[in-house]
């Protein structure tokens, strides 16, 4: 294989390596802090690029907009569920979360599909870039489209500071210690509830966010989310759950070997995460970055 | 205690209600193909017993494996790709059965290590490395096209063209698979039945025995959800990538937790409900996602003991 071909992959694979990260962040986030398996995750991201898209048909809003209004109104639908649904599941096993979100997420997909043929007469619509991000950059040795390197950028800048926050500063320490001790945490004066209910809209706000980056690329169909999530999830079982550094690197780790291993032998490309999963299983049932089960 | 004195001093009140169901469920499996169309009643026999297979591992092992569809996928799939090759029918279901049962040794060993929630998304994985062979082993699956038109040949003078004997046949497999389920689940508690009414305890106690006791139960519930798997595609003669998706193994949740876990008959029930109602809101031409949506996320808010589970705790109350 030419080295050409070798780095338009790797780049491929980062491009999609952005959205694994992105996503598995999220789930992380919430996993890690609230104990919440949340399967409407592939869902919260789908509505993220509808909400670009009605956004766009209905107001006339361009891409740079909708790129702060959709994964705020996703934000928002994050409150309603945890407020109205997920709390009154809190005290039960998390498999409970796991099942209504995934009944959620049924009802979500052929909302939207009804939604999209009835108001807008399509089921699956295109969406274009803005202006200043279409066409090719040249980098030298490759030429690579402008809006796919600002996809890996925006996502490594949001991880980042993702992680900065609830790893290194007072607000992730209030985040902890609200969830690892209610009790005394109140008796602090700090308003449990209200920063459970924030961690999971901003949890919901970053899928929203890979929505919105994801329409121009993929275009916008109400089932884009329905496999991406299960990956997503390998990629979060891999890193270990809950392991906000883990699910960052191994989202774009998991995006770029399977690019490139689908240069080597393509039809392993989809099935390469859940080899690998498989493998580190073995080694470590906890996942890379994430403690063992008994240390929680 | 006034249950008791009421049934008769010497009565076990559970075993009674227990024989009441078996009985009223025998007579409803042995008219249904009269009732409904005999292959819609053909499937609520192969998700009935899917769903039991689904409930042994999580209503009574606290497992909730979501990859149930890779062993009734899979199974569905040898039975399909032997019924091609001129092999006959029971050939084919029981080569099916043991494709599942096989391939259920690596993953069982690989999963059960790992408990809650870390199990579910480890066997969702699974079921999704199989979905994508699936998809990808046209030779063997047929693809995106699936297989169909394979031959179902006679055997001992049964006619296999006729739904109504294929329903028939399929019961028997049922009561075969449900016999297994209700024995493997009465055996080990046969002393601490009278005492453990309370079926979450029940569920609890299984659980509290070593890796050893849930990768045994992993294999039976695998082997039984292949078993259903087989009579699903031996019922409808066509299988597709349908049969391995992840909204499959969903669906079994949903029929198990409708019907009430750790019931054992809850899960058939559940499983006739849903079939049942998808059949009426594909008929009338409703959105059959947004409808199932809305009725698991009301079972899992309001109603987690499902149909059989609130009224035997009904009776139990009375």
């Amino acid at each position: 294989m030419n080295t050409q071909l070798l780095l338009i992959q790797v780049f491929n694979g980062l491009v999609n390596g952005a959205f694994y990260a992105l996503l598995s962040l999220g789930l992380a986030v919430i996993f890690g802090m609230l104990r919440i398996v949340n399967f409407m995750h592939g869902a919260l991201y789908m509505l993220g690029a509808f909400a670009a898209f009605a956004l766009g048909q209905l107001l006339g809003l361009g891409f740079w907009p909708s790129l702060i209004l959709a994964p705020l109104l996703v934000g928002l639908l994050g409150v309603v569920l945890e407020r109205g649904l997920l709390s009154r599941l809190y005290g039960l096993e998390p498999s409970y979360n796991l099942l209504l979100t995934f009944g959620l997420t049924l009802l979500t997909q052929d909302l939207v599909k009804q939604v999209m043929l009835s108001r807008f007469a399509v089921s699956s619509a295109p969406y274009s870039p803005p202006e200043v991000l279409s066409g090719v950059v040249n980098l030298g040795f490759v030429v690579f489209p402008k809006y796919r390197l600002f996809v890996i950028a925006l996502s490594l800048v949001v991880c980042l500071v993702t992680w900065f926050v609830i790893e290194k500063t007072r607000v992730g320490a209030i985040i902890r210690a609200s969830t690892e001790n209610p009790v005394v945490t109140r008796a602090f004066g700090i308003n449990v509830s209200g920063w459970v209910t924030g961690v999971f809209a901003v949890g919901a706000a970053l899928a929203g966010l890979a929505g919105v980056l994801a329409a121009p690329i993929y275009s916008v169909e109400p089932y884009m989310g329905a496999e991406l999530i299960i990956t997503t999830f390998a990629v979060v079982v891999i890193g270990g759950m809950g392991s906000i550094l883990g699910s960052v690197v191994t989202g774009f780790a998991v995006g770029v070997l399977a690019a490139v291993g689908a240069a080597v032998y393509p039809p392993i490309a989809n099935t390469l995460v859940f080899i690998l999963m498989a493998l580190v299983l073995l080694v470590r049932p906890s996942g890379l970055f994430g403690l063992p089960e008994g240390a929680r | 205690m006034s249950a008791v004195s009421k049934l008769g001093a010497t009565r076990d009140p559970a075993r009674v209600t227990r024989a009441a169901w078996l009985i009223g469920l025998g007579i409803i499996l042995l008219a249904l193909p009269h009732l409904i169309y005999p292959v819609l009643a053909l499937d609520i026999l192969a998700w009935g017993l899917f769903a039991v297979a689904f409930d042994l591992l999580f209503g009574f092992s606290g497992l909730l494996s979501f990859g149930h569809a890779a062993f009734w996928g899979t199974s569905a799939y040898l039975t399909a790709y032997l019924l091609g090759h001129g092999q006959s029918v029971p050939v084919a279901i029981a080569g099916g059965t043991l494709s599942a049962l096989a391939l259920a040794v690596p993953v069982a060993y690989l999963s059960v290590r790992s408990s809650g929630i870390y199990f579910s998304m480890i066997t969702l994985a699974f079921a999704q490395m199989v979905s994508f062979l699936a998809l990808q082993w046209t030779d063997l699956t047929g693809g995106e096209n699936g297989l169909q038109g394979f031959a179902r040949p006679s055997f001992l003078g049964l006619d296999f063209s006729d739904a109504q004997v294929r329903y028939y046949v399929c019961l028997a497999l049922f009561t075969l698979g449900f016999g297994v389920a209700y024995r493997a689940v009465r055996s080990p508690f046969g002393q601490a039945q009278q005492a453990v009414r309370d079926s979450e305890q029940r569920a609890q106690s299984v659980g509290y025995n070593p890796a050893r006791f849930k990768f045994t139960a992993f294999l039976l519930s695998a082997g039984l959800a292949g078993l259903a798997g087989a009579m699903y595609t031996f019922g409808h003669g066509v299988v597709s990538l349908e049969v391995v998706n992840w909204r499959t193994s969903g669906e079994v949740v949903m029929m198990t937790l409708l019907g009430g876990t750790t019931t054992l008959f809850g899960p058939v029930i559940g499983a006739g409900i849903v079939l049942l109602l998808r059949d009426v809101l594909t008929t009338a031409n409703l959105p059959v996602g947004i409808v199932t949506g809305v009725v698991f996320v009301l079972v899992v808010l309001f109603f987690r003991r499902g149909v059989v589970g609130t009224l035997e705790h009904w009776l139990r109350r009375r």
